[in-house]
């Protein structure tokens, strides 16, 4: 199935099998390897992007859902030597150890920072709870978005299409 | 990663459209919503749907969450987070907000649809016990139109549903909001099924319970009903005594199978406990409620 | 010793990490990235049994099936003598199975095909004709007299015992058991549980056969060591071997054997002459490659009556499942160093004895943020002292404190034979309670108690053993475990250093950066660091077992000494000097008594390159190789409070207070993060994981629904960490290792503050992982009512 998707600001077209993963589309078709996946059953959101502006597991929306929609990735977070600020909270506060939960997390606290410039803690703590992290113990994931939302500015650089 | 087999993949633009593309493919079409539920059993093999017919273009028709004249209306493709995000549901139907807090996570929140965790008929999915607990029905709508099935009487068994293979769920209607509400579950992490979870709604005359209904998930082959514990609390005044018979009746009236989760009797100890707890709560709620409104005046 | 730099960041610094930018724009490199042209993809057919004969296996219709290139069975692979594979441990592992299949989830046949999805696909086309044979899935059975002998394939095997192993003084331990005015024993299970990484484990093979060299990018902790295990058993020249192990996203012990999908990719690739990827599912990673613990112990402690102890014993049985692909530093260690049992304590005298079984569950065990079974042992140690305390009616605390081994005898000789690197026990515990104001938290759990509600507070305090090791101590398949480090400096005064271990998430890029920096006298920035190639880095065993630090940190400080040397001449040589004249300062060297005479080592790298003393070599670089002398011994002192749900059973982590010495910390920053997450598995093990089976073998949660780990929501608000200081004193930078510290020290801390919760009920012990249903079943068992 002939498909059209805007990626990262991009418009991408492919044929596609209608079962192909939206992950897997974005992953082995495009090429945008930043979108991990870690599980087969939509627990661990290694594979977050945003479809329509929305955070969602890739590995459980069909390729071919996101005919005719935008997607975007960690890929397009940020452009060229500039980083978001949540990107640079990630840096400052050692949000990351492995890196592989990385840009799941996020492209989740992209959003929620997008909806609420100021979360509390608790919802920082439950706006995570679909992203596994085997590494940090979170805390320092948290601290993170915290620091961004400290740095109060927007949270995406917007790129050109 | 494991992927799905191959099937036929087909739009649907109306709702229309999907009842003639369902009558067209026959029993082995699947609709697919939010696909939150029925991906992952593709990806593991354990379903394997020829046709699937995606219906998200639908959410002009399907995604709502409205009350016009007391009755609350969620159309199928209402998400999740709508549900939990909608004023109306936070004021006057809370245990469904409850329960949404509960279910996944809020990324599965964003695709997953209410349509779909009644169509779904897993028997510890949280959504139907909140609706049962609301003494809610569904529209379902099929080549001869329009009919709506009472949300208790909606799952025949595990998986399966009154739903005919050419029908399609609408809708999801409350008939009247309840006075106090309250959902609990409990779970072995943060978004898990439920081990056991129940909802009550309570419709207050005064002080005492004129009615109320119970909706349980995790502890039997269906959704469930406890219809003899919320006769034990039907015209009574609330206390906790009367709690602990009704929450009785209700481990009685359970079924729970032996998993991971734990053992029939642990199960059902689990709704005599839970059933207490969320009338603690939705009487405080019903009163709150009430305490609020004459404050207003 | 650390020195200042002018600019950047040095050792000791809270540095940001090197890597992070990479990883935050989502341009890291982990092995499912790679794509290369021509590629084809894999799956593999496994055993819906956990044990059955193979009568037969037909893969003619997934041969037929238009996008698949090969279908590879045991068959296959045993005409060029691989279908089976050495192990760690010394046993062998069926790569595709032939005879049998031994566990639910073995591999049976290996599919070659264009994409990812057809391979799957193709799997459903094979057909196995299984003959299912008597399962053994609970430990204790694998002895019974009638049981099946699972590994029929070896002539010798009669039973399904592994290995019987004692350690210690048997002797002196029994008497000190007879004199003991108190000895208890409390029998106690490790559960199986998984290491379940974020990346599942992977290849790519791509063999080249115009060069004739096969590159294997491959999810590994070990990258060297699997190249010359590669190269044994495959009979490939070493050289035309290159394994690269990119951004890994974690390991935590899961990426240090060799799988049967690694061999699988490389044959695949050589018959095809193609490049060809494996990556497991989620659900293959936890039904197959690697599980960890599964120790059923029984612990004793023999003590006076005022609570000193006089002597421990423990017996274990050690469930390896189907093959004995133990992780095991050397064939004198089939327990790995469970041996550091009497742990921190002053023990006179002490025992242990195991016997290791086969069973029809996946092999391994693996060490999983583990030096080779120092977490069953410490455990063990922890649980049964608490079980002492209760028979003694002491204070848990006051019982450790009376016990601990005196910082004045360090270095400790342990009757265990081990040589402790320096600690003070009393002062990490001393630290613990501060934090945790543990007076006031026992006022706080007197009050919860008289309110009816279900409060504990559990201490755990231990030491650790890590760095594996010296030479005259250990070995990985014969090869001496040391680790080495490159240096090399450029003209403009900046370095590469290239290192044998291997990054899985630690930060190495950073903190072996942040070594040389403090050597050296340059900024950390100014260091690149480069890992995990076998054709561009120096030979190294690897990353597991806490061993970066303490052995290729080591090596790091080693060989930017020796290149200070060097520099000192060239130095003297641009200062006119002579070399006794001048002194190392503040990064740079400066002639005695007349400071204003130095040369920073930019300028000496420059000179090294374009004004070299007349007798010396050009450059300015080198290489050394280590042998730890001695293991590393961080410790720690851990102080865990819960809250129970006595209607649902629930327990809630309220605090945990983690003080660690690990010795000098290069980067605390680091060191807090592996802390944390350390403590987040570790409250995963005691809480909810376990990987469980029916009596028919069949795997009950392969998958991230029912394997649990911990999410945001289980975790307690904040890690209370803290810290004590006690450099290693033979480790060259007193470093020790701390990223399985936490892992170790934290189940027995919860496990500890939930039996305190519940010990005015009566109860002693419960095995993990402590799920709600278990606690609800303790709680009604022993009286406790839900309102």
């Amino acid at each position: 199935m002939r498909i059209q998707v805007d990626v990262n600001g991009e418009s991408r077209e492919a044929d596609v099998e209608p079962r192909l993963l939206l992950v897997h589309f974005i992953r082995d078709t495009l090429g945008l390897t930043g979108t991990h996946w870690g599980c087969d059953t939509s627990n661990c959101g290694a594979c977050t992007v945003h479809l329509d502006g929305e955070p969602v597991k890739s590995c459980t929306v069909l390729a071919v859902r996101a005919n005719g929609h935008e997607v975007t990735t960690i890929e397009a977070v940020s452009s060229g030597a500039d980083l978001s600020l949540l990107q640079k909270g990630f840096r400052e506060e050692h949000g990351l150890q492995c890196g592989f939960c990385t840009p799941g997390m996020i492209m989740t606290a992209t959003a929620l920072l997008e909806r609420t410039p100021r979360p509390s803690e608790d919802e920082i703590r439950e706006a995570i709870s679909g992203n596994l992290c085997r590494c940090t113990g979170y805390q320092y994931i948290i601290k993170s978005i915290e620091w961004a939302a400290k740095h109060n500015a927007p949270t995406r650089v917007e790129v050109m299409p | 990663m494991q992927v799905p087999a191959q099937f036929d993949y087909e739009v649907a633009a109306s709702v229309e459209e999907a009842i003639e593309l369902l009558q067209r493919h026959g029993p082995e079409a699947r609709l697919l919503a939010g696909g939150h539920s029925l991906i992952p059993m593709m990806k593991l093999r354990l379903a394997f749907p020829e046709v699937l017919i995606d219906i998200h273009e639908l959410d002009g028709e399907l995604r709502y969450v409205r009350e016009e004249d007391g009755v609350l209306r969620v159309g199928a493709l209402a998400r999740h987070r709508d549900l939990l995000e909608s004023p109306q549901v936070r004021g006057h139907y809370t245990l469904l907000a409850d329960a949404e807090k509960f279910i996944a996570d809020p990324l599965v929140r964003n695709m997953g649809t209410v349509g779909g965790s009644f169509a779904h008929a897993d028997p510890s999915e949280d959504l139907p016990a909140a609706f049962v607990a609301l003494g809610a029905e569904v529209v379902v709508r099929g080549p001869g139109g329009e009919r709506t099935i009472a949300v208790e009487d909606l799952a025949l068994g595990p998986f399966e549903t009154a739903i005919e293979p050419d029908e399609i769920l609408t809708e999801a209607r409350v008939p009247r909001a309840p006075q106090g509400s309250s959902y609990f579950k409990v779970e072995r992490r943060a978004g898990d099924y439920a081990s056991a979870a129940l909802g009550v709604a309570l419709w207050m005359n005064g002080e005492e319970i004129e009615d109320t209904r119970i909706g349980m998930c995790g502890v039997g082959s269906t959704t469930l009903r406890a219809r003899e514990a919320e006769e034990a609390l039907r015209g009574h005044s609330p206390d906790e005594e009367l709690y602990k018979r009704a929450a009785e009746r209700a481990a009685e009236e359970c079924d729970p199978p032996d998993d991971v989760r734990g053992t029939p009797e642990y199960k059902r100890d689990l709704v005599r406990v839970l059933v207490v707890r969320a009338m603690e709560q939705a009487v405080g709620r019903a009163r709150g409620a009430e305490d609020r409104t004459a404050d207003g005046r | 010793m650390a020195v200042e730099t002018r600019q950047g960041h040095t050792f000791g610094d809270r540095m940001p990490r090197k890597e992070d930018g990479r990883f935050i724009r989502g341009k890291g490199k982990y092995v499912d990235d790679v794509q290369l042209p021509g590629m084809l993809h894999s799956a593999i057919l496994r055993s819906p049994f956990a044990h059955a004969r193979i009568n037969g296996i037909d893969v003619s219709a997934a041969l037929e099936h238009p996008k698949v290139r090969a279908v590879i069975t045991g068959k296959d692979l045993e005409e060029q003598g691989l279908a089976w594979m050495p192990t760690i441990a010394g046993d062998t592992q069926a790569v595709l199975a032939t005879d049998k299949v031994r566990f639910q989830g073995q591999e049976v046949a290996f599919v070659v095909a264009d994409d990812r999805y057809s391979a799957q696909d193709a799997l459903e086309l094979i057909e196995v004709d299984y003959e299912p044979l008597p399962v053994i899935v609970e430990t204790p059975k694998a002895l019974e007299p009638d049981a099946p002998v699972i590994r029929d394939d070896k002539a010798e095997q009669t039973n399904n015992v592994i290995f019987e192993w004692d350690h210690g003084d048997k002797e002196a331990t029994e008497r000190a058991f007879q004199e003991a005015d108190v000895t208890v024993k409390q029998e106690m299970i490790y559960p199986r549980v998984h290491p379940a990484p974020m990346e599942t484990c992977g290849a790519v093979a791509d063999y080249d056969v115009g060069t004739e060299k096969m590159t294997i990018w491959m999810t590994s902790q070990a990258p060297h060591a699997h190249r010359t295990l590669a190269a044994i058993v495959t009979g490939l020249p070493e050289q035309q071997i290159r394994i690269i192990s990119p951004d890994i996203g974690g390991g935590f012990g899961n990426k240090v054997p060799i799988y049967p999908g690694y061999v699988c990719v490389a044959v695949a690739s050589l018959v095809l002459g193609r490049p060809v990827k494996w990556m497991e599912s989620r659900a293959e990673n936890l039904m197959s490659t690697s599980f960890a613990r599964d120790y059923h112990m029984v612990g004793e402690i023999a003590a006076n009556k005022d609570g000193n102890i006089l002597g421990v014993r423990v017996d274990v049985l050690s469930d390896h499942g189907a093959f004995n692909a133990h992780a095991q530093p050397g064939d004198i260690w089939p327990m790995g160093f469970f041996a550091i049992f009497p742990s921190c304590y002053d023990a006179p005298a002490a025992y242990a004895e195991a016997t290791g079984i086969y069973s029809n569950k996946a092999p391994g065990g693996i060490a999983y943020r583990c030096s080779f079974r120092v977490t069953e042992a410490i455990y063990l140690m922890e649980r049964t002292m608490d079980v002492l305390a209760d028979e003694l009616c002491m204070d848990p605390v006051e019982l450790r404190r009376k016990n601990l081994i005196p910082a004045e005898k360090q270095p400790y000789e342990s009757v265990m034979g081990w040589t402790y690197d320096g600690g003070d026990y009393h002062a990490a515990l001393d630290e613990a309670l501060r934090i945790a104001d543990y007076p006031a938290l026992l006022e706080e759990q007197k009050e919860a108690r008289e309110q009816g509600r279900i409060m504990g507070i559990g201490v755990s305090t231990f030491t650790e053993i890590v760095g594996a090791g010296p030479k005259k101590k250990c070995h990985i398949a014969g090869l001496e475990m040391f680790d080495s480090a490159e240096l090399r400096f450029h003209p403009t005064g900046k370095a590469v250093l290239k290192i044998g271990v291997q990054s899985q998430g630690q930060g190495h890029e950073t903190t072996f950066a942040q070594i040389v920096a403090g050597e050296l006298g340059i900024p950390a920035e100014d260091v690149e660091v480069h890992h995990g190639d076998t054709d561009h880095t120096p030979y190294g065993l690897g990353t597991y077992g806490s061993r970066s630090t303490p052995v290729g940190g080591a090596a790091t400080a080693v060989v930017s000494r020796k290149v200070r040397e060097k520099a000192k001449k060239i130095a003297a040589h641009l200062l006119e000097a002579a070399e006794g004249d001048l002194e190392w300062e503040n990064g740079g060297f400066q002639v005695k008594g007349s400071p204003s005479q130095r040369k920073e080592m930019a300028e000496i790298a420059f000179a090294a390159y374009t004004n070299t003393p007349p007798d010396e070599e050009a450059g300015l670089e080198g290489v050394a190789y280590y042998d730890p002398p001695e293991m590393t011994y961080p410790f720690g002192a851990y102080v865990c409070v819960v809250e129970i749900d006595k209607g649902t059973g629930q327990v809630e982590v309220k605090r945990f207070i983690a003080v660690d010495d690990c010795g000098v910390r290069i980067n605390p920053m680091i060191v807090e993060g592996q802390i944390h997450g350390g403590l987040a598995q570790g409250i995963g093990t005691a809480l909810m994981e376990v990987i469980q089976f029916d009596e028919e073998g069949n795997h009950l949660n392969s998958n991230f629904m029912d394997y649990l780990i911990p999410t945001s929501m289980e975790v307690p608000k904040r890690w209370e960490t803290g810290e004590t200081v006690t450099p290693s004193t033979h480790h060259p930078l007193g470093a020790r290792g701390v990223a399985e510290s936490p892992t170790v020290g934290s189940p027995a801390a919860v496990v500890n503050a939930v039996v305190d919760a519940l010990s005015p009920y009566g109860v002693r012990h419960v095995d993990m992982p402590l799920t709600p249903s278990k606690i609800w079943k303790v709680l009604r068992e022993n009286g406790v009512e839900p309102f």
